[in-house]
């Protein structure tokens, strides 16, 4: 028990695990089976590993889930978005009120966790999000702001948030537990993967939508994560290093 | 790990702090003008912000900030809060251990109103670009981090803090938040007929309607055993409503969750804490919702206050503002009391006043709650 002590709460490495965890193994590939193994023999006292059991990216007019191609429309991004819910039938009429920060990770979310997710496996207040992005709401800032000379919209004015679009989602997927918003300039999965951990690893959530959700005009980037603590079909192990294989186009 | 078999939480001490507002620099000043009841919401007429007069607690033109001509406000006021809160500590924030946390809503959106939109302005207001030049003016090693969860920021930055703390990856942590109201945020508030046509009165049957508030605050804390027997950030957890984007919740369950999760993850019982800094703002839905909330989570006896009658909503500056003054009731023994507040609507099963009060406390809850249907609360006590 003392060793799970030490153990406890140590900052982790990319890989999934703990430093110490890490150092046993010396780190080397070659032993990432036993080092596995080791980790679902030890999951009852130690915390994780967790399990990107699914992910979605939206980006350059392509959506794809886990690496497969759903839909593709090279049009300007208020086409592409509204094509893109026409293709996959969605019925939400909320949507198009939305801003298009909201309108990405809406849809990006609702991909994510149409097959993968079972929704009733969890209370809603133990599903958490975290997202991060580069430009906060500036691209319906903008356009709020060009209605303020004339007659200011409250609709554009709500969406000034960049955390509008995780309550949109939540919303749509009652989702009533942990959430945070950040912004940075680029992509850092080390930061969301210790954000993400420390809510899985204090049962804070039991499973967690986390990534990016970006939009500035004609610029668009969406990945979304479902994390969860069990493994199932193709999950990957949760880790910056499989979430930044992701972001950057996924494993070959 | 104790006896119990459950892993030690690491206790994270407040080393410092500082409300930087239209009613005082520091946070002693700040305490001083609420005891004697002065409130930074005054009307405003003849303003570029509004062809209307409004009600707001805003910094006068002539009130200087610091001297730095390559900084807009919103940096000046995040530099003069954590300058004035470093004084007061002998930590090291140029090594690994120390990390920044920024926390804003709308941070250099004034910018758009006098800048001809472009790349070199995208990149001017970018938050990160503000995080950056005040993490590079006191020298911070770290990467800073910024919060933006509208209303909740505050709080969220808190607690985001108190975690990163807790789990060791800093030793020390510098939150700071501020936020500046020009025309952009005046104007949507308006467009929304949120704001009050007089002082705000938060909780009281009158209420119709909030004031804004620009300002600042910082708070510093640190895990280093050499602070003990300093406040300390004990528990915190944010909730989303899942209702409706720009309306609270219905019911107050959702806050009700995060409160009763933070007393919980404070390792407190709800009879050890003295009293409730609620979010406040005056508007009908949002005192309804946290009457209801503090209820569900068996708190509405506990005193119970808004301070948004004295600094206006601060919106990313919020949390900290009041967390602040609320850490210095603790010290004081001196709950603020409510301005504007006489009567409850008769919905409203809460324990407000407008006098303060004396008191004896060693913990109170903060809460929050924001559009998007945040919600956040914390535990800070001795």
């Amino acid at each position: 028990m003392h060793c799970v002590s030490a153990l406890h709460g140590e900052p982790r490495n990319r890989r999934g695990g703990t430093l110490q965890r890490r150092r046993l193994f010396g780190g080397r590939r070659d032993v990432s089976r036993l080092y596995d193994r080791w980790f679902h023999f030890t999951a009852f006292v130690l915390k994780g590993p967790y399990y990107i059991s699914a992910n979605c990216t939206i980006s350059d007019g392509i959506i794809s889930e886990d690496g497969a191609v759903l839909f593709k429309s090279a049009t300007p991004i208020n086409d592409f978005l509204l094509t893109a819910y026409q293709h996959f039938q969605f019925n939400y009429p909320k949507f198009y009120k939305m801003d298009n920060l909201s309108k990405l990770g809406w849809l990006t979310a609702d991909l994510l966790l149409q097959n993968t997710f079972n929704k009733d496996g969890y209370k809603s207040e133990d599903v958490g999000i975290v997202i991060a992005n580069a430009n906060s709401s500036l691209d319906d800032d903008l356009k709020y702001y060009d209605t303020v000379a004339d007659v200011a919209s409250p609709s554009l004015f709500v969406y000034t948030l960049p955390n509008i679009v995780m309550g949109e989602i939540s919303i749509r997927h009652r989702f009533k537990g942990e959430q945070a918003f950040f912004v940075q300039e680029a992509f850092n999965a080390d930061f969301l993967y210790r954000q993400v951990s420390y809510l899985l690893d204090n049962d804070l959530v039991q499973a967690c939508i986390c990534g990016w959700v970006d939009v500035l005009r004609q610029d668009y980037r969406s990945v979304l994560f479902l994390v969860e603590k069990t493994k199932k079909g193709n999950a990957v192990l949760f880790s910056a290093e499989s979430m930044d294989t992701i972001f950057n186009g996924g494993f070959e | 790990m104790d006896k119990t078999g459950t892993a030690m939480v690491k206790d994270v001490f407040v080393m410092a702090d500082n409300v930087y507002s239209p009613i005082g620099k520091t946070t002693a000043e700040n305490f001083i003008n609420l005891k004697n009841n002065i409130s930074g919401v005054k009307r405003h007429s003849q303003n570029e912000m509004s062809s209307q007069p409004f009600f707001a607690a805003l910094f006068d033109d002539d009130q200087q900030i610091i001297s730095n001509g390559s900084y807009t406000k919103f940096e000046c006021l995040l530099v003069a809060s954590i300058d004035e809160a470093l004084k007061q500590t002998d930590i090291n924030i140029r090594d690994d251990k120390t990390i920044l946390v920024i926390s804003t809503t709308k941070g250099n959106i004034s910018l758009l109103e006098t800048e001809k939109y472009s790349e070199a302005l995208k990149k001017r207001m970018s938050l990160t670009t503000s995080a950056q030049l005040i993490a590079d003016h006191f020298r911070f090693k770290q990467k800073p981090i910024v919060v933006s969860n509208a209303c909740i920021s505050g709080v969220l930055g808190i607690i985001t803090a108190m975690r990163l703390l807790r789990s060791g990856t800093y030793e020390n942590a510098i939150i700071a938040g501020a936020d500046v109201i020009s025309k952009f945020i005046l104007s949507g508030f308006q467009s929304f007929q949120a704001l009050s046509p007089g002082v705000c009165r938060p909780f009281d049957r009158s209420h119709n309607g909030l004031n804004l508030g620009e300002g600042a605050g910082t708070i510093i804390l640190s895990t280093n055993k050499k602070y003990a027997g300093r406040l300390k950030i004990k528990g915190g957890s944010l909730s989303n409503d899942a209702n409706h984007i720009s309306g609270p919740s219905r019911t107050g369950a959702e806050l009700a969750l995060a409160i009763s999760r933070s007393i919980a993850d404070a390792g407190v019982h709800t009879e050890e804490i003295g009293f409730i800094s609620a979010h406040g703002t005056g508007t009908v839905y949002n005192d309804e919702m946290e009457a209801n909330a503090v209820h569900i989570a068996g708190a509405g006896k506990l005193p119970l206050n808004s301070l948004k009658g004295y600094y206006g909503h601060t919106l990313g500056a919020a949390g900290l503002i009041e967390t602040i003054i609320s850490m210095e009731s603790l010290r004081q023994d001196l709950f603020i009391g409510t301005p504007g507040f006489e009567v409850a609507p008769e919905s409203h099963r809460i324990n407000a006043s407008a006098d303060h009060r004396s008191i004896k406390a060693d913990n109170f809850l903060k809460t929050a709650s924001g559009f998007g249907g945040c919600n956040a609360a914390a535990v800070i006590g001795k």
